[in-house]
């Protein structure tokens, strides 16, 4: 029954920056359990989507439901969404400051509010299902992009979120350490964790993808499964994006 | 270089006297010249100190001077006028610096809140202080507020140091929290830190290494204004020196060996910081 239970609910979202608009009348829902994954030309407005789910960015006008919790201005609102919606983020954002084992348990810690033992173990867990256990004593700046990323991806997680957002997660990484985070997303996308990914790597959206998302100039233009959208796409700009990547 | 070579050469002027200027300068430049001129110059203004101060036919007294820094009498070894007006000092500008730090991070956070009334009360602030001499602003503090609240000079004192420092040290503040790259702020909040979860256990600590330097440069300016009190009596180094003056009437011998100590604790300062900043560097 959950599996068909809308977790986000995005109704005639529209964006403005300024003038701008970055999001016109954009409407989606992701069930939970669900993997979206959302492609687009640059400036098209998947960042901006994806970041208003987290209130991140206010969108202007339209409804925005996650978890049955509509996000207004309502500070308490935005906190509680925020708990239940992980981020990862293209330039990881790791905490220089603090070690690897830190960065995973100051949100526990802080927000959560549980103890300093449950959230070491937590932490450990975690970095163990993302394959570094070892490196939980180092600062972000000694490990490689693709174990940073890594550790971000188990930071998320170690606030236990229903929901996990990734926007581009591996477009700063070298080609070399792309997969092991990929693997990492995929085995998070089996344990059945609601997914929203910002990716082009096309082999992994046709793996998880429950539904593709396709955005231009601020609006979805094509939405479908990845079957139908990867042979027979309906959206000219949509087919030629993919013939652009795909070609690669 | 290369554009000073262009010059000549557009002026047509063979480059020989600019080849004896470039030797001239390299050799005033080497060591055994540099330190002849260096105590040359050294030299002239002592002798001329000297000369002058012989002409008004001042008596120098410095074999007085180390017992106001400390001395052995019958009842055993007792600190100096100098010695603790030094440390009276220091007590009033590190009382006054806490106060600057606690002011100066409260109005930095409005000015960056984001709220209207915030930045308003924060650009009033600044302003007023920034363009209000450390004088006036220093009378302002004892003659009136000082008179509305009963304060008394030592507390008026601290006070006006408190203040003044506070405009320069919250834009210290601000320039450091500026200074931590927005995805640190993305990163804390998605997590669901609130703002002051943010700024606590993210930010600030970020921003210490940024800040690090010019809070020691602002200490030491901290050290050096203090010195205004002494024209409201409060008693500090600045003042204590005064005063030995009006007793003794050693003014030349007293004024330098203040001018010293006040060099001697800036200077320390500045070591502690360089020192401070590559430990800093090297842990993280
Ligand atoms: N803070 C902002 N202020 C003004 N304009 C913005 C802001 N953030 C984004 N934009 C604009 O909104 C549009 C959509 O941006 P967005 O980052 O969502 O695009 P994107 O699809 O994620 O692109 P990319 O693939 O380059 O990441 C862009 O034209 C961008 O310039
Ligand atoms: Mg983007």
């Amino acid at each position: 029954m959950p599996e068909t239970q809308p977790i986000i609910e995005i109704r005639n979202v529209d964006k403005f920056f300024g003038d701008f608009q970055a999001l016109s009348d954009v409407s989606l829902t992701v069930n939970s359990g669900e993997k979206v994954v959302i492609c687009g030309p640059s400036g098209s407005g998947k960042s901006t989507l994806i970041r208003c789910v987290n209130r991140l960015e206010e969108h202007t006008s339209g409804q925005l439901f996650v978890d049955g919790i509509e996000l207004t201005g309502e500070t308490r609102n935005i906190r509680a969404v925020r708990m239940e919606v992980g981020m990862v983020f293209q330039q990881f954002n790791l905490f220089p400051h603090l070690t690897v084992l830190e960065n995973l348990t100051v949100g526990p810690l802080r927000v959560r509010k549980i103890s300093k033992a449950d959230a070491i173990a937590r932490a450990r867990k975690y970095l163990e299902r993302v394959h570094i256990p070892e490196q939980a004593d180092k600062y972000p700046a000694q490990l490689s992009g693709g174990q940073q990323q890594r550790v971000a991806i188990a930071r998320s997680l170690c606030m236990e979120p229903r929901i996990m957002l990734f926007d581009e997660p591996t477009s700063a990484l070298d080609p070399e350490m792309i997969n092991e985070v990929l693997d990492v997303m995929i085995e998070l996308a089996e344990s059945g964790m609601t997914m929203i990914c910002v990716t082009h790597e096309m082999g992994f959206a046709n793996r998880v993808a429950d539904q593709m998302v396709f955005m231009d100039g601020g609006k979805i233009v094509e939405i479908a499964p990845p079957s139908v959208f990867f042979t027979k796409p309906k959206n000219p700009r949509c087919r030629e994006f993919l013939d652009q990547i795909l070609e690669h | 270089m290369s554009g000073r070579l262009g010059i000549s050469g557009r002026a047509n002027r063979p480059g020989t006297s600019i080849m004896m200027l470039a030797q001239a300068r390299k050799a005033l430049n080497s060591k055994p010249m540099s330190v002849l001129i260096y105590c040359g110059v050294m030299y002239l203004i002592i002798y001329g100190c000297l000369a002058g101060a012989e002409a008004m036919g001042y008596n120098w007294q410095w074999y007085r001077i180390p017992d106001y820094l400390f001395r052995m009498t019958d009842d055993g070894f007792q600190w100096g006028e100098i010695s603790v007006g030094l440390v009276k000092t220091l007590l009033l500008s590190g009382q006054a610096f806490l106060l600057a730090l606690i002011i100066g991070l409260a109005v930095a956070l409005l000015r960056l809140s984001g709220l209207v009334v915030g930045v308003a009360v924060s650009i009033v602030f600044l302003e007023f202080v920034r363009n209000m001499p450390l004088l006036v602003l220093l009378y302002l503090f004892y003659y009136i507020i000082g008179a509305i609240f009963g304060l008394d000079r030592y507390t008026a004192s601290v006070l006006c140091l408190a203040v003044f420092h506070a405009a320069l040290v919250s834009e210290i503040f601000r320039a450091g929290i500026n200074a931590v790259p927005v995805g640190q702020w993305e990163a804390a909040k998605s997590i669901g830190m609130s703002t002051v979860q943010c700024y606590r256990y993210i930010i600030l600590p970020q921003s210490v290494k940024f800040m690090l330097p010019p809070m020691t440069g602002e200490v030491v300016h901290m050290v050096k204004s203090s010195a205004i009190v002494s024209v409201i009596a409060v008693a500090e180094l600045t003042t204590i020196g005064r005063n030995l003056i009006s007793d003794t009437y050693m003014s030349f011998e007293i004024w330098f060996t203040i001018a010293a100590v006040y060099m001697v604790v800036t200077l320390m300062l500045s070591v502690f910081v360089t020192f401070m900043e590559r430990r800093y560097a090297v842990s993280t």
